[in-house]
């Protein structure tokens, strides 16, 4: 059986449904992320993980227990980094790690090895108050907190929003590192990017699951071209491409534009001659494989479609 | 102030006791360009955003803001100036409708020009069924949307906008970049800080803070090309790293 | 101008969408109004009151007789001597004693003046000074009655202030403040450190945690224990040394029923804690439950058995009304557990209720 297998999720607040028929299933030592905007559900289906809420519908197996009878075991083999960073703002850096680990029955030496990587970065500010910590900081701090007594599945409930592009970079090869004790990782992101950093992934959207399997599975299964415009002109180039018909989406992607076609119908060759006649000519075209926010913004467009 | 350029900050210190939050700040930002504001958190940008919106005085230094002084004319700045911050600046128990009457009413606009401007905003954004609803019933996509919207609303001279696309879908985030090419067409300047590198790509200049000082600055081309990156998030890393070294 | 008009409407509808608000500016306003009205009164309505009657003839029957039959008394009790008056007045049965003595009637007609001792229960100052000042004026108007050939026959009184000679209001205020202070403080200050973890999120990792609920209970609520007994010591030293309110019973007994208020209150801040979600909105029911209720219908300033008949009922909910009988009793009279045994039991039940009824509610998920 895998670590996590959840089928059918379904969970409501009066009207609004937040999880539709969620499935999904990690591995054990498993590194699965949740990608999706605020609003698609990840804080919810992540707060029925660690057994904080429970579905209306569905099953769901943490580490083989039940969230809604074995709570109490489930919670013991748990770590758990809510959203926001919810750490005792007045207490400092030493003494967050302590209470935490006391809460848990450890203490800090007992399993030292495994918070060492994150903890040293902020070892130095040991005494200084939570509070007063910087974004990146107190992301390590929260990390370390949710490590200290060893659990076997971490669950980590946006740890990179807000929070600048380098300490992302960091906290991200820090949980590599981590998977090397064979802790079951479950992050959640609104970050498009970093899906590709984790085995697994999910894309949510407004609930439901719009795809899983690895990242190179779900960019595979991309089955229209995708060609990149380079320009120095982002926004008049995106305004005359749309005007051209045949294109399903026309987005920009920092310094490029990706433009998809309806069909393979539609060429790399007509979208160089439609920039052409609109005099459009400091461009570049090429075909590219589509990344995870390509597939993402298909999704959403299909789903819109839909309503 | 010079030709062409819509703020001025020369010399910028802004001092919390004997923490330097802004060392010695110096830069313009253009007329009717997007100007990114990036830096890490703690890196001193919120201090320095204050003080161009005339919320807070400099410690020392000469900022002037649309032609007026930051310690003489915060009034005139104020006037000119949109504004619209991460926690949205919606009021959730109002409608989209009472919320852009109470802030079009706070910068002086007519009844009738608030009417105008109001039924082209719906014709445009298309929230025909959206306007009379409340705030905290929207669709976070939308609330942001239409507090950009509010936040323009009275024509300002130049809006600063901080992480305003924070965790939100990635096609709502481009719809957001679309409103902000239409209103640097029609002459406002946009100030805008974000943790999104990609849309840093999108701007005209970009500059860098890292601990308080300015590291780097330049259209997104000439600091790719400086640090030798393919892409504004390497240029990003690489400074940032280069400072903790 | 403009702009300042589009600020007020802002206002308006905000204050109307808001139920809160609303029930703070108007709701609120009129009960106070009612309250106040029905419970400052300086008015005597019927009050118990006990006779001892030495001389039992017509005259003292009559008195006692008006007295009984005035709104604002009731007899309810003869007494045989001084000492059964005092265990009478310790039991809290009346809150005073009239007494003729054995010559009473005789002097009135022999000598057309006799004196009547009124003595009061002075703990409660306010009420013992318009009792004295009925009784006065029932007392003289019979005797104005009386006027016939012999001339206007006087009746003095002579009141006798009893476990508060000097009348002070700091026997009143001592007891009194130490319930408030209690049950505001740490009521007040329990909910809110609970229900702020809830606000930063950090309740969510402690309900993850193995921490058992009633452990997180209990560590949140002893430090506020402990400080709250520091509380007690210091409003009663204060008293003591600089009102020189006194504690003629037991400072242990008090210490403990103390500490059985104590209890209670931080059951009632936990009870918030489980139906609130901000700290503002703990601070609000914590000062509109608890603190007006306990300034105003626990006997503090104004005497319970003034009050209308429905606020008398209320004032049975209100534990403050029951610890300031014990204390006061223990501190003014020095009687000791037998006399309220009744008010230990009731408190005592009323915070085991309340901590069954706030761990069961205590939630350890987040819905």
């Amino acid at each position: 059986m895998a670590e996590i297998e959840i089928h059918n999720l379904c969970k409501s607040f009066g009207e609004v449904k937040a999880l539709q028929n969620l499935s999904l299933t990690v591995e054990k030592g498993g590194f699965y992320g949740l990608i999706g905007p605020d609003g698609a559900g990840k804080t919810t289906l992540m707060r029925i993980m660690t057994s904080l809420l429970l579905a209306d519908s569905g099953s769901i197996t943490m580490g083989g227990l039940d969230p809604l009878k074995d709570y109490k075991k489930l919670r013991l083999k748990l770590g758990y980094m809510p959203g926001k960073f919810s750490l005792y703002q007045d207490l400092t850096v030493e003494e967050n790690l302590q209470f935490f680990a006391r809460v848990f029955g450890s203490s800090i030496d007992e399993n030292y090895h495994l918070i060492k990587g994150v903890y040293s970065q902020i070892e130095p500010f040991k005494n200084r108050r939570a509070g007063k910590l910087s974004g990146g900081m107190k992301q390590k701090l929260a990390l370390s907190c949710a490590l200290i007594h060893k659990p076997e599945i971490l669950i980590l409930d946006e740890p990179t929003t807000g929070v600048d592009a380098v300490s992302r970079r960091e906290f991200w090869e820090m949980l590599k590192e981590i998977r090397s004790f064979g802790i079951t990782i479950v992050v959640s992101t609104p970050y498009m990017e970093e899906a590709i950093l984790c085995d697994n992934i999910s894309l949510m959207f407004d609930g439901k699951i719009v795809e899983s399997g690895t990242p190179d599975e779900i960019t595979s299964r991309f089955s229209l071209p995708v060609y990149s415009v380079k320009t120095s002109d982002i926004p008049e180039t995106l305004h005359v491409l749309r005007q051209l018909q045949g294109l399903k989406s026309v987005n920009s992607f920092g310094q490029q534009i990706h433009v998809v076609p309806l069909s393979s119908k539609t060429q790399k060759s007509d979208i160089i001659d439609y920039l052409s006649i609109n005099k459009m000519n400091d461009v570049s075209v090429t075909q590219i494989e589509a990344g995870i926010e390509d597939c993402f913004i298909d999704f959403i467009l299909k789903t819109e479609e839909i309503k | 102030m010079k030709e062409g350029n819509i703020i001025e900050v020369e010399n910028l210190v802004k001092k919390f006791g004997s923490f330097v939050a802004n060392d010695n700040l110096c830069f313009e930002v253009k007329k009717s360009e997007i100007f990114g504001f990036l830096g890490a958190n703690g890196a001193g940008k919120t201090t320095a955003i204050k003080i161009l919106c005339g919320l807070s005085f400099p410690t020392s230094g000469k900022v002037t803001v649309a032609g007026f002084d930051v310690y003489k004319q915060r009034d005139g700045i104020r006037k000119n100036i949109g504004y619209m911050s991460q926690g949205f600046s919606l009021y959730e128990d109002l409608t989209v409708k009472e919320n852009i009457q109470f802030y079009a009413g706070i910068y002086g606009l007519s009844r009738s020009l608030i009417k105008s401007r109001f039924e082209e905003l719906v014709l445009k954004l298309g929230i025909e069924d959206l306007k009379d609803k409340f705030v905290r019933d929207l669709p976070l996509g939308w609330k942001q949307k239409i507090a950009f919207s509010v936040a323009i609303f009275h024509k300002p001279q130049i809006v600063f906008l901080d992480e305003p696309t924070s965790g939100v879908d990635p096609i709502t985030r481009r719809q957001f970049w679309d409103l902000i090419y239409e209103a640097v067409e029609s002459g406002i300047t946009v100030f805008v800080t974000t943790h999104y590198l990609d849309e840093a790509e999108y701007c005209n200049r970009v500059s860098i803070m890292v601990d308080g000082r300015i590291e780097a600055m330049g259209t997104p081309d000439e600091l790719k090309e400086k640090y030798n990156s393919k892409n504004m998030d390497d240029v990003f890393v690489k400074l940032a790293r280069k400072e903790k070294e | 101008m403009n702009r300042f008009l589009g600020f007020l409407r802002k206002e308006f509808i905000h204050i109307f969408r808001d139920v809160r608000t609303m029930m703070i500016l108007f709701l609120i306003p009129i009960f106070q109004i009612l309250i106040f009205g029905y419970v400052i009164k300086n008015e005597v309505k019927d009050a118990k009151i006990g006779v001892i009657d030495m001389s039992h003839d017509n005259v003292t029957e009559e008195i006692v007789a008006r007295l009984d039959a005035a709104n604002d008394f009731e007899v309810v009790k003869e007494y045989r001597n001084y000492e059964e008056a005092e265990a009478g007045f310790r039991a809290n049965e009346i809150k005073a004693v009239i007494v003729f003595n054995t010559e009473f009637a005789n002097n009135l007609g022999k000598y057309r003046t006799a004196d009547v001792q009124i003595l009061l229960d002075a703990s409660d100052p306010n009420l013992a000074n318009l009792i004295n000042s009925y009784t006065t004026v029932i007392l003289n108007n019979y005797a104005a009655e009386l006027n016939n050939a012999g001339g206007k026959p006087i009746i003095s009184t002579e009141p006798r202030m009893w476990f508060n000679e000097n009348l002070q209001s700091a026997y009143m205020f001592v007891p009194g403040t130490m319930a408030l202070i209690l049950m505001l403080i740490t009521a007040l200050m329990s909910s809110i450190s609970i229900v702020r973890e809830k606000e930063t999120g950090t309740m969510e990792i402690l309900l993850v945690s193995p921490m058992k609920p009633i452990q997180i209970i209990l560590g949140k609520l002893s430090p506020y224990a402990a400080l709250s007994v520091v509380n007690v010591f210091s409003i009663l030293l204060i008293g003591n040394f600089v009102f020189g309110v006194p504690v003629h019973g037991s400072w242990v007994l008090l210490l403990l029923v103390s500490f059985l208020f104590i209890l209670l209150a931080l059951s009632l801040g936990l009870l918030i804690s489980t139906v609130v979600k901000t700290q503002q909105a703990a601070m609000f029911i914590s000062i509109f439950a608890l603190m007006l209720p306990t300034m105003l219908l626990s006997g503090f300033i104004f005497p319970i058995e003034n009050m209308p008949l429905i606020l008398q009922y209320v004032s049975y909910i209100v534990p403050a009304k029951y610890f300031l009988i014990i204390i006061k009793g223990i501190m003014l009279k020095g009687v000791g557990i037998d006399y309220f045994l009744k008010e230990v039991l009731i408190l005592l039940g009323m915070t085991i209720g309340l901590i069954v009824l706030s761990v069961l509610k205590f939630k350890n998920r987040l819905e």
